[in-house]
């Protein structure tokens, strides 16, 4: 690299799934993470230098990603990684960032083993200890007390989701019924509804992604299992209803943010998104906004993009104003926040209630 | 008892796709004595081509009979892929007629991911909803079973199309000259037969029958993405190998005994202490089974390799 390239640009890596199982996430996210490192060049850059955004698609296949994350580090020389959604990607790269001393932020990544890994790892979304627990109060309320788990056994998130959402509930009343799994990109589901049919459940946990949970809903309903689903913020797409149509009707899943919540900041972000994009963001689209927007504020407190320094800034992020609410990262490096509970009503996401931490 | 016939019903429908894709390898296999990697894919541009014919047609035909519309949908998907097959086999595979075995082979698999990847910029990566030809309904009087119209509509449109393929491989002059070719090649030749025509022909034929799978599977699963024949068309060749490649009768039982194997395997997994995750697995412990104790499947017939 030419010297002086590196002195008027920071180079900033981003990992996303662009296309593959879980594309919707990857476009989402990168097209809010693209959009703030647009505004923050257009209002000046950060230490009077152009953020320059370097994109990978890790095509949601497991091992690319770390590939992907390797060649951003040695080819691109990139100060900070941002990325992933999925939490079994964001396991692939956490140790390669750690190991090389680059800090990462993961927008959405929700399984708690993610930050884990390292001190040079944050993540600006709740973790689903705290989803779980969101879930299973949500159940007991409506007083859904016999429950069938479905599982996704190749997603770390999935996994997590479901355990902590079984810890919870079991202690607090109701029962799990029924367990059963499946592994991302099955498409015939109806031996395992086949069998949770006979224990006759309130409500099934799907906590798996978007595709495969719109693929249950219509299965379990050509089976007439007529309980309704809930499932976390691996639903947040379009998708769903493309995939599930009808079948999604009355489910329910919790998520970071809901667009028809009239906080200023989300408001702003809304029509922002709307004039770039001509399209609604989802969490994931502001939650990569959010990371970029924190990457962006740390470094200009750190002063400089040195590894150990702007670690040590990003640590210190304190009452940030982001788009998904107030982020003050604690010292598991997680961001505690609020998670909302959305209902599929008529094809469009509607606000339930928000759950504060 | 009902659980286990329910779990007998979701076999059979994804046994019945699995049967109707493994036909084309079998049929290829019977003529050419090659595998046709690429047969998975052609499944694939069946369902999207499926998908693309019936946004195009339902304006056009929005009066029809639901049933009578899926099966225009059917037969313009099949008619597509049996002209992709034919034109897949005529660039790629034609000119390597005469080269070693492997050449061919290893030609099947660029043609794989040409398709895949071709699949994959031409329709994005993302799964996509596939359109509902029929309304899905419960069919009633089956008590404590379920099984949709759809699952019906499957399984009799499986059985007529492997009546019809019964009727051309065993009572037409193609058929005659397809049988002929694949006992002995150059007798077949020397005594008037077309091979160029035949090869086509069956090309043809087993691209048209995997685009109904596809159409089948898309109606049953309903999402679809540029990948979706790798696993299925995997499986279909362990079908295709359990029944005894080159046999057609074999090709369908052995597709109805996967499906119906692997959604048993899923749906009593705690029973038997093999993890759901492990579905996929299952199809291949079959072939390596097969491989060692019954090496040319249910119903091949044992041959001696020509020296």
């Amino acid at each position: 690299m030419a010297p002086s390239e590196a002195v008027t640009e920071i180079v900033v890596g981003e990992f996303a799934s662009l296309s593959g199982a879980t594309a919707s996430f990857g476009q989402s996210s990168h097209k809010g993470t693209a959009m703030a490192v647009d505004e923050i060049n257009a209002a000046g850059g950060v230490l009077g230098k152009k953020m320059r955004l370097v994109s990978e698609d890790d095509q949601s296949k497991p091992g690319e990603a770390a590939t992907v994350v390797r060649k951003l580090i040695s080819r691109e020389r990139i100060v900070a990684l941002l990325g992933e959604v999925a939490s079994s990607r964001s396991l692939e790269a956490a140790p390669i960032c750690q190991q090389a001393g680059i800090p990462m932020i993961s927008p959405a990544s929700t399984n708690p083993k993610v930050t884990e890994v390292g001190d040079f790892v944050f993540r600006v979304c709740f973790i689903d200890p705290f989803q779980g627990t969101v879930l299973s109060k949500f159940a007991l309320s409506k007083n859904w007390k016999r429950v069938a788990i479905l599982t996704d056994v190749k997603q770390d998130y999935s996994v997590g989701l479901s355990q902590f959402f079984k810890a919870h509930l079991s202690v607090n009343g109701g029962t799990v019924v029924s367990e059963q799994s499946y592994s991302s990109g099955d498409k015939d589901f109806k031996a395992q509804l086949t069998a949770i049919k006979g224990t006759t459940p309130d409500v099934i946990l799907a906590s798996g992604y978007y595709t495969e949970s719109g693929l249950i809903a219509l299965q379990a309903r050509e089976l007439q299992i007529a309980a309704p689903l809930i499932g976390g913020d691996g639903w947040d797409s379009p998708s769903l209803v493309e995939v599930g149509g009808k079948a999604v009707e009355g489910s329910f899943f919790s998520n970071h943010f809901s667009v028809e919540d009239p906080a200023p900041a989300i408001q702003t972000f809304l029509k922002k998104f709307n004039d770039k994009y001509h399209e609604q963001p989802d969490a994931m689209a502001a939650l990569g906004y959010d990371s970029a927007m924190i990457l962006a504020d740390a470094i200009k407190r750190a002063g400089t993009t040195e590894g150990p320094k702007l670690r040590d800034a990003l640590a210190a992020t304190k009452d940030f104003s982001a788009v998904t609410g107030k982020i003050t990262l604690n010292p598991q490096r997680n961001a505690d926040k609020s998670a909302v509970m959305l209902e599929v009503r008529n094809g469009q996401f509607k606000y339930v209630e928000t759950v504060a931490p | 008892m009902n659980e286990f016939l329910q779990q007998l019903i979701n076999g059979l429908s994804l046994g019945a796709v699995y049967a109707l894709i493994a036909l084309g390898y079998t049929m290829v296999y019977g003529v050419l004595r090659f595998i046709n990697f690429a047969h998975g894919d052609v499944f694939m541009v069946g369902a999207f081509s499926g998908m693309y014919l019936s946004r195009w047609l339902k304006p056009l035909l929005a009066h029809w009979p639901e049933w009578l519309f899926a099966v225009v949908v059917l037969a313009g998907s099949m008619a597509f892929c049996g002209v992709l097959g034919i034109v897949i086999e005529r660039l790629a595979y034609k000119p390597l007629r005469e080269r070693p075995r492997l050449t061919v082979l290893i030609t099947a698999i660029g043609v794989s991911l040409l398709l895949e990847y071709s699949g994959q910029l031409l329709f994005g990566a993302a799964p996509r909803g596939f359109p509902s030809l029929i309304e899905s309904r419960s069919l009633s009087g089956l008590g404590e079973l379920h099984a949709t119209n759809i699952q019906a509509f499957v399984l009799t449109a499986t059985a007529l199309l492997l009546g019809g393929l019964h009727l051309i491989v065993m009572r037409t002059r193609m058929g005659l000259a397809m049988r002929a070719l694949s006992l002995n090649p150059t007798a077949a030749m020397l005594m008037g037969v077309n091979t160029n025509v035949v090869i086509s022909f069956t090309f043809g034929l087993g691209s048209a029958l995997a685009a109904a799978g596809a159409i089948f599977y898309a109606s049953l699963y309903q999402a679809i993405e540029p990948f979706m024949g790798v696993l299925p068309g995997m499986k279909a060749f362990v079908a295709a190998v359990l029944g005894g490649v080159g046999s057609l009768p074999g090709a369908m039982v052995g597709g109805l005994i996967l499906g119906v194997v692997e959604t048993l395997v899923v749906g009593y997994s705690k029973v038997l202490g093999i993890p759901p995750g492990y579905r996929d697995a299952v199809a291949f412990v079959i072939l390596i089974l097969i491989l060692l104790f019954k090496p040319s499947g249910l119903f091949g017939k044992q041959q001696r390799e020509k020296v």
